[in-house]
């Protein structure tokens, strides 16, 4: 199996397939720029990608102090070697020759080069101000999931403790807050119950509003693998967009969008009545199933096909699969989370698994996704607007844990309302009450809903911003001192995948020019502030990452994140750790509920819940009232229609999606020749007969335009789902002339400039995924192609409409079993 | 016309002014998209129970009142009222904490009555009111619960951070 594959053509890479309950055989992907040999490396460093969230382990190889290359780590369980595209080419971005490396400062209007000195007082100088004149509320941390442990947990302490502001949130608010609400709905508390490996076992896969095949590509892999071996999966895909995944499913569901409370009410319903439920299960380890079972009574197939628009008999078909499968996995992502009713549609996931007993053995679990990399810590460490560790910030014996933990008083944190989340942060912004953002490791211009109104909340002159980051993004443009910050390879920490795996990543080589690690820029803003803790010590008390993460490791002690038992020496090496992991799981936890539900119980939960329509906060009497055990809650929630509707000025209804080729706004994947080549600009994807009735072709200019503006891109023309368009969400302003916004007189190329300002009442997630919209032609494309992939979701639906997507000679990736020349460092593998 | 007809009457005018208060609170909130989008989905569950309240008092034989001809705008009502309590100008954040108080009033208004209605149902064994009561009376809880939560995220910041 050793051979040379274009990995831009072929996403993919070749099969190693396998049988059930066989272990997933091993595939090494190595990737060197050219003219670079294997003998030339002279040293290999642990890593893992930040690029998704699946946590695939890798190398960085490093010649005369630069990255040359990468290849996956063949003893890390989570990708046994494995690389996807974005992990083997898009650390190229790392040396981009447009790397922020000094600090700048806006003087006059401009952004001036300055001084690390000079930049943080300005932060210094302005946060005591505010603190002055208008408290700690005036205060607000926007931040990443793309930052480390380390540094989540610092900003966390210095937020929460040391301003003493509830305004801190991440962007995995548009990521992954679905999944960590959904769970502490069902569950009592945040914590992914599977684990990837039961993928190898599972007899039947559901996929969920979720695209593995572009979001999570390794995963794909192992799908596609047991896909090829003895006694193979079955696929249940739910996705109105017809992805590599619907493509080999035995059932696909392509419902219109807003309406997945509906359809698994529905398949629910289907599974009650035919009896296809584990009563024991149910008796041992719920509550609810009365309220859930009248709720979805009346939840006929035939009803829910007149409102989703798929036939009954799928309908019925589908909830046959689920109903009669063995071993049941189900994943879940942004089809579900940031659609219409988000977190009451992920809830009827967890449902039908504590209906069918299906958790905590192998094969038998929910993967209730995130898409960042390291939005799992953003989670656990506090940043994402909850409190560090799961503590519930309505229990006033954790809030008093975690104020001995860091020798505050209690009042000293705030908890008297649910930490502030991310569009909530921007709507105080807007109205004038927040008057400091600092934004580290993400691009709200771009990737946040409704942007030119983020844009005029960003500009105001009032509203002070500091922004971290790599690169001068759009959001950076708009800010009043920018600080340079290093990146992944650059610097060292941990992060924890989806599947709770947690991995080591070692500095490789130094950042360029004055670009320092956020958690050294975190601790300086802390010394320089002068945080002190109850008997006059220093807050935080840490210097470097693994003195941040021993801190860490004593806040999550006890707590279902337990991290007590991981250490930097037990990551070095072999592969990550899935926590909990202590004293009594020192080889951590592959699966959690294996013998019931542990955290629901009313002392221990993460949160008391709340409603899923209105998001109103239950208290922790109600709680106890309906949940006195602890045991799993099914949840019931009756379907409603989505907030805005097609009607005959916006007859269409508009999704946003991502690419296999790109991460987030572009800022490394753009910067990469081969990622940035597969996919190089915007483009719009209408279904066939769309197309025909509009008069429209392949490559023609269109502009998609929604209440809140317009975009313009070329036509793709696919099997989507008729009456629904697609537009990657991706794409920006940094390498077009406006900068951070379309140029005076051209037209708009982001996304979000159409999509709603409008967020599940729940998790408080955004809905990228429910808008009306027109179509209109803007100029025929005479022959032109989209520059949209012809290898994923984006496929043209007539063969051979557009030349097909490939990498030539630059994307040829090495693809065979573990190579001989493991270096003297980063061993293991 | 018996007392529980006047309490579905009462109910009724009560249902319909909140449906209305809700509908306003989501214009006049525009800009707070929460408060926006799901003021009007609770306006929905108010329009329901008020259309139940015309059915059951329409087989009692007591159909409910004709819809005024020109009710009163409620947002001028609900306006009057906060802007007499803040003043000329009143900052945006501090009417809408005033206006989610008095939707909170209002539901807790209908949530007696419909306490009174289980009650007579309950009484007079009428299965039907009782099943009507107990469909609806949860959701005007939820609409409490609702403006309870805003009330308790918006205050700090709005109240203490100028
Ligand atoms: S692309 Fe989507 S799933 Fe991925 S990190 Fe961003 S928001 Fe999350």
């Amino acid at each position: 199996m050793d051979t040379s594959v274009d990995r831009i053509a072929d996403p993919w890479g070749g099969r190693t397939p396998y049988r059930r309950h066989q272990p997933w055989p091993a595939r090494v992907d190595t990737f060197l720029e050219p003219g670079t040999g294997p003998e030339s490396v002279q040293r290999w460093v642990q890593t893992a990608s930040i690029l998704h969230s699946d946590g695939d382990a890798m190398d960085i190889a490093v010649r005369d102090g630069r990255m040359v290359g990468v290849r996956g780590r063949v003893s890390d369980r989570v990708n046994r070697g494995r690389l996807g595209p974005k992990d083997l080419f898009a650390w190229q971005a790392n040396s981009a020759r447009d790397r922020l490396t000094r600090p700048l400062v806006r003087r006059a209007g401009r952004l001036e080069e300055t001084d690390w000195d000079t930049a943080m007082d300005r932060i210094v100088e302005r946060s005591r101000e505010l603190l002055a004149d208008r408290g700690p509320g005036s205060i607000g941390f926007y931040t990443s999931g793309q930052l480390f442990l380390e540094e989540y947990y610092t900003l966390a302490v210095l937020a929460r403790a040391g301003i003493g502001t509830g305004h801190l949130d991440g962007n995995t608010r548009l990521c992954t807050a679905t999944a960590a609400e959904a769970l502490k709905e069902s569950f009592g508390c945040d914590g992914q119950p599977g684990t990837y490996d039961d993928i190898d076992h599972a007899d039947v896969i559901a996929l969920f509003g979720h695209n593995l095949p572009e979001t999570q590509p390794v995963q794909w892999m192992r799908v596609l693998d047991r896909l090829a071996g003895g006694d193979p999966p079955r696929l249940v895909c739910v996705d109105p967009r017809p992805t590599a995944a619907a493509r080999r499913a035995t059932v696909h569901l392509a419902p219109r969008l807003g309406t997945n409370v509906a359809l698994l009410n529905a398949l629910l319903h289907e599974i009650i009545r035919a009896g296809h439920i584990d009563h024991d299960y149910i008796a041992a380890h719920t509550v609810g199933f009365e309220e859930l079972a009248r709720e979805v009574s009346s939840c006929t197939p035939e009803w829910a096909a007149g409102i989703c628009d798929v036939p009954a008999a799928r309908i019925r078909e589908a909830a046959e699969v689920l109903g009669t499968a063995d071993r049941l996995l189900s994943t879940v992502l942004q089809g579900v989370y940031q659609s219409h009713q988000a977190t009451a549609a992920a809830v009827q996931i967890n449902n039908l698994h504590l209906l069918r007993g299906m958790l905590g053995r192998p094969g038998a679990g929910v993967l209730q996704m995130n898409g960042q990399p390291t939005a799992q810590n953003t989670r656990e460490c506090g940043a994402n607007g909850d409190l560090p560790g799961f503590r519930n910030w309505q229990n006033d014996r954790h809030v008093a844990e975690l104020a001995a933990v860091w020798n505050v008083e209690p009042e000293t944190i705030p908890h008297h309302a649910p930490p502030t989340h991310a569009m909530q942060m921007f709507r105080f912004a807007e109205q004038g009450s927040i008057r400091m953002l600092w934004i580290s490791g993400t691009n709200p211009a771009v990737s946040l809903p409704e942007l030119s109104r983020i844009r005029s909340v960003l500009s105001q002159d009032r509203l002070f911003v500091v922004v971290q980051d790599l690169f001068l993004t759009e959001t950076a443009r708009l800010a009043d001192v920018v600080l340079p910050a290093a990146t992944w390879g650059e610097k060292t920490g941990t992060f924890t995948n989806a599947d709770r795996t947690v991995h080591l990543s070692d500095k490789a080589v130094e950042p360029p020019g004055q670009a320092r690690p956020d958690l050294d820029i975190f601790l300086d803003y802390a010394a320089r502030m002068d945080f002190r803790d109850r008997d006059g010590g220093p807050l935080i008390g840490w210097h470097d990452p693994e003195s941040a993460f021993e801190a860490w490791k004593r806040c999550s002690a006890g707590r279902p994140c337990d991290y007590t038992g991981i250490s930097y020496a037990a990551l070095r090496g072999g592969s990550g750790i899935q926590w909990p992991c202590g004293e009594d799981t020192p080889e951590g936890t592959p699966r959690l509920y294996t013998g019931g539900i542990t955290w629901a119980r009313p002392d221990d939960c993460e949160s008391y819940g709340r409603d899923l329509v209105t998001g109103a906060a239950t208290d922790a009497v109600e709680y106890r009232a309906a949940n006195p055990e602890g045991k799993g809650m099914l949840r019931a929630a009756g379907y409603l229609p989505p907030h805005e509707e097609p009607d005959d000025r916006y007859p269409f209804q508009l999704t946003t999606g991502r690419t296999v080729y790109h991460f987030h706004t572009r800022t490394k994947t753009g910067r990469a020749p081969q990622l940035d080549a597969a996919a190089p600009d915007v483009w719009v994807e209408a279904s066939a007969a769309d197309a025909s009735a509009a008069d429209l072709a392949e490559g023609d200019v269109v502009e998609v335009r929604t209440p809140r503006g317009a975009l313009r891109g070329r036509l793709r023309i696919t099997g989507i789902r008729p009456g629904l368009l697609f537009v990657p969400f991706h794409y920006g302003y940094w390498d077009t002339p406006g900068g951070h916004r379309p140029a005076d007189g051209t037209p708009g190329r982001a996304a979000n400039e159409t999509t709603v300002t409008d967020w599940d009442p729940v998790s408080k997630q955004p809905l990228f995924k429910t808008a009306a919209a027109a179509l209109t032609l803007v100029e025929r494309g005479n022959g032109t192609p989209s520059p949209a992939p012809t290898t994923t979701a984006s496929a043209p639906w007539r063969a051979g409409a557009a030349p097909p997507t490939t990498g030539g000679r630059s994307a040829l990736v090495r693809q065979g079993p573990a190579m001989p020349w493991t270096g003297p460092a980063g061993g293991g593998a | 016309m018996n007392g529980t007809t006047l309490v579905l009457r009462a109910l009724h005018h009560g249902e319909r002014r909140l449906a209305r208060q809700l509908t306003a609170v989501a214009e006049h909130h525009r800009a707070e998209h929460e408060v926006h989008h799901v003021a009007t989905d609770l306006a929905r569950w108010s329009r329901e129970h008020a259309n139940r309240l015309a059915e059951a008092g329409r087989v009692r034989g007591h159909p409910a009142e004709a819809p005024e001809e020109h009710p009163p705008s409620p947002l001028t009502a609900l306006r009057e009222g906060a802007a007499h309590a803040l003043g000329d100008r009143p900052d945006p954040g501090l009417l809408l904490l005033w206006d989610l108080r008095k939707l909170h009033l209002s539901a807790s208004g209908n949530s007696l009555y419909w306490e009174m209605l289980a009650q007579a149902a309950q009484a007079a064994h009428d299965g039907e009111l009782l099943q009507l009561a107990s469909r609806c009376h949860p959701q005007t809880l939820r609409q409490m619960k609702w403006t309870n939560t805003m009330v308790k995220v918006l205050s700090p910041q709005v109240l203490t951070t100028p």
